[in-house]
């Protein structure tokens, strides 16, 4: 049993990186995110680890590329905005495969947009986001004490396969409190023998690189990369389900909007509407077989995705149904949370 | 090795087998040497961390036989910052050229220097993109021709040739800011001292260490190696005046 704490979302995740052995952040603050950079920095005389403000979000991600190419556990987090500024850095991170967390506490947007919560980063999450192919492990905390379990999982993840995580917030998760079970701080050890950390007389050099400018050299990167990411769409697709066992209707939602859409499903039961939830965790690799195994089921009439965006993940959602059945999509923008209420108003129209 | 012949010249062991892919008559071989010299003379080979730019020297890991990474364009400030912070006890550089340091990673180059993060700035000025094929850079000389100023750099319209080194030397965390040459004999000799003295400042921890090379691009100038000495001579160094700009603690 680990200690039982109450946190903001955003501290609870900061506190998870300590306890996960992070040994260097870099950050740059934009809210609502900022409790993060805050948080290690009050904890940082009782800790060992490296902690930067660095001048933008464009030099915290390179920031990251160095110190995780050096070996070290790094990470940085952001908000809407600022994650946009790092695309750059993060495909070159996919590609030279160095492990490290980024978690983004979205807000709404486009441009400036609101520091209201949002999810209208989905795309930019799950579709690549900056330039080229390549993917990143998205993983959607839907509570404070999923910030914690999801950054430590984050960077073992990292490790695993030597890719970039990207946890995927949104601003209501970063800024509300809950209970939270924190786990024992690990030591970290890590084996890294690709890292550049001084070439010793008994190896040859390392570098770290994603430049390869003869076509051939690109291509065999790609195809790796993409055995990379076959493999951890084989072994990591993460889900939770909610009363699906007898439902006709399928709400698919992530974040903080699986809460309201909980209780969606409750309110639907009560009026006799046989209602269930699946919540994608990893929102890429997705969980596109278990929904599509749901929607080859006769007793599944209808999907109904739910976000806050103009409709993201209902494309995932559809491609997944592949038009075995109807698949709706509500949302709400500007920072707005859908409430259970006018859910439940909107799926009637359709059921 | 034949019999009667004996060694008396040879590259160093910190620099690889790899043929070079730059220009002939091109400085960027120069300082490759000299630097890769002082590592093994330092021994140094063991502990030092290089990070290379985006722009002609995007491959000085292929030379370089030390650990280096490859930065983003404009990034390597930032990547040499993390690497020193999360190994401060390993030698680090960043290698960079004029395009890359001093136009889009400005911020990166100032503040690195700002918080006097503790590692060498190489800064190659040519005053020219040589990788892109010769367009205007920060450092392009007024009334300068290249691809994109083909009539001549106007001062009223792109600015006067920015002068890195006397920027960062006001910085409070540089320790060392330099400007060589390496057009000349007595001038590559001179850079290799001054490159010595900023690893010495390196290792007692005192602050950024920077030093501009005024370099040469005879492809992108369009002439000759050796006419690009002269030009080095008589239109470079008159606007970038060479010398120590600062020296720790003072």
């Amino acid at each position: 049993m680990g200690e039982i704490r109450f946190m903001k979302g955003n501290e609870a995740l900061a506190e998870a990186a300590i306890r996960a052995g992070m040994q260097g952040y870099f950050g740059y603050p934009i809210t609502p995110q900022s409790e993060v950079i805050e948080y290690l920095a009050a904890e940082k005389p009782n800790h060992n680890y490296t902690l930067l403000q660095a001048e933008s979000e464009v030099a915290s991600i390179n920031m990251v590329y160095g110190g995780a190419a050096a070996g070290s556990r790094v990470m940085t987090t952001t908000s809407s905005p600022g994650y946009s500024l790092m695309q750059e850095g993060v495909s070159y991170i996919a590609c030279a495969e160095l492990p490290c967390v980024i978690a983004n506490i979205a807000r709404g947007g486009p441009g400036l947009g609101t520091i209201q919560p949002g999810q209208g980063d989905y795309f930019q999450a799950v579709k690549g986001g900056g330039h080229g192919d390549y993917r990143l492990i998205v993983l959607a905390p839907n509570s404070v004490q999923e910030m914690v379990d999801f950054t430590i999982l984050g960077f073992d993840l990292a490790d695993k396969y030597r890719t970039p995580v990207l946890v995927l917030s949104d601003g209501a998760i970063g800024q509300m409190m809950e209970k939270v079970v924190l786990p024992e701080p690990k030591q970290y050890n890590p084996d890294k023998p690709w890292a550049t950390t001084g070439k010793t007389h008994d190896r040859e050099r390392n570098y770290i690189t994603s430049l390869y400018i003869q076509s051939e050299h690109m291509e065999k990167k790609n195809i790796e990369l993409q055995k990379k990411f076959d493999l951890i769409e084989k072994n990591e697709i993460r889900y939770e389900e909610y009363k699906t066992e007898d439902a006709e209707v399928i709400i698919v939602a992530y974040g903080v909007t699986s809460r309201s859409s909980k209780k969606v499903v409750d309110l639907a039961r009560e009026g006799g509407i046989k209602m269930g939830l699946l919540r994608p965790i990893t929102l890429w690799p997705f969980p596109k077989e278990r929904i599509s195994e749901l929607a080859a089921s006769d007793r599944v009439k209808s999907f109904f995705s739910v976000e806050m965006s103009a409709g993201q993940m209902v494309e995932d959602v559809k491609l997944a149904v592949n038009g075995k059945k109807p698949t709706y999509f509500y949302g709400r923008t500007g920072g707005i949370i859908p409430t259970p209420e006018e859910i439940i108003d909107f799926i009637k129209t359709k059921v | 090795m034949k019999e009667g012949y004996e060694v008396i010249y040879k590259k160093p062991k910190t620099l690889t087998d790899n043929r070079m892919h730059y220009c002939p008559g091109c400085i960027h071989g120069i300082v490759h040497k000299i630097f890769m010299e002082l590592i093994e003379e330092m021994d140094l080979q063991e502990r030092t961390v290089g990070v290379c730019p985006v722009g002609c020297s995007v491959f000085a890991y292929d030379y370089m036989n030390v650990d280096m990474q490859e930065a983003a364009h404009g990034r390597a400030g930032a990547v040499a910052t993390a690497v020193k912070r999360m190994l401060p006890d390993r030698i680090v550089f960043s290698y960079q050229g004029d395009g890359d340091l001093a136009a889009i990673g400005t911020a990166e180059t100032i503040h690195a220097c700002n918080r006097g993060e503790n590692f060498l700035f190489i800064f190659i000025n040519n005053g020219i993109y040589g990788m892109t094929g010769g367009q205007m850079a920060p450092t392009t000389l007024n009334l300068q021709k290249t691809t994109t100023s083909p009539y001549g750099r106007e001062t009223k319209d792109s600015g006067a040739a920015i002068k890195m080194t006397e920027i960062v030397k006001d910085l409070e965390g540089v320790a060392y800011a330099a400007r060589v040459s390496c057009n000349t004999p007595a001038n590559v000799r001179k850079t290799k001292r001054i490159l010595k003295r900023a690893l010495e400042i390196q290792e007692q921890d005192l602050g950024t260490q920077f030093v501009e090379v005024v370099s040469n691009c005879p492809s992108g100038w369009r002439c000759t190696p050796v006419e690009s000495m002269e030009w080095i001579k008589d239109k470079s160094i008159p606007y970038y005046p060479l010398g120590v700009f600062k020296e720790p603690g003072k």
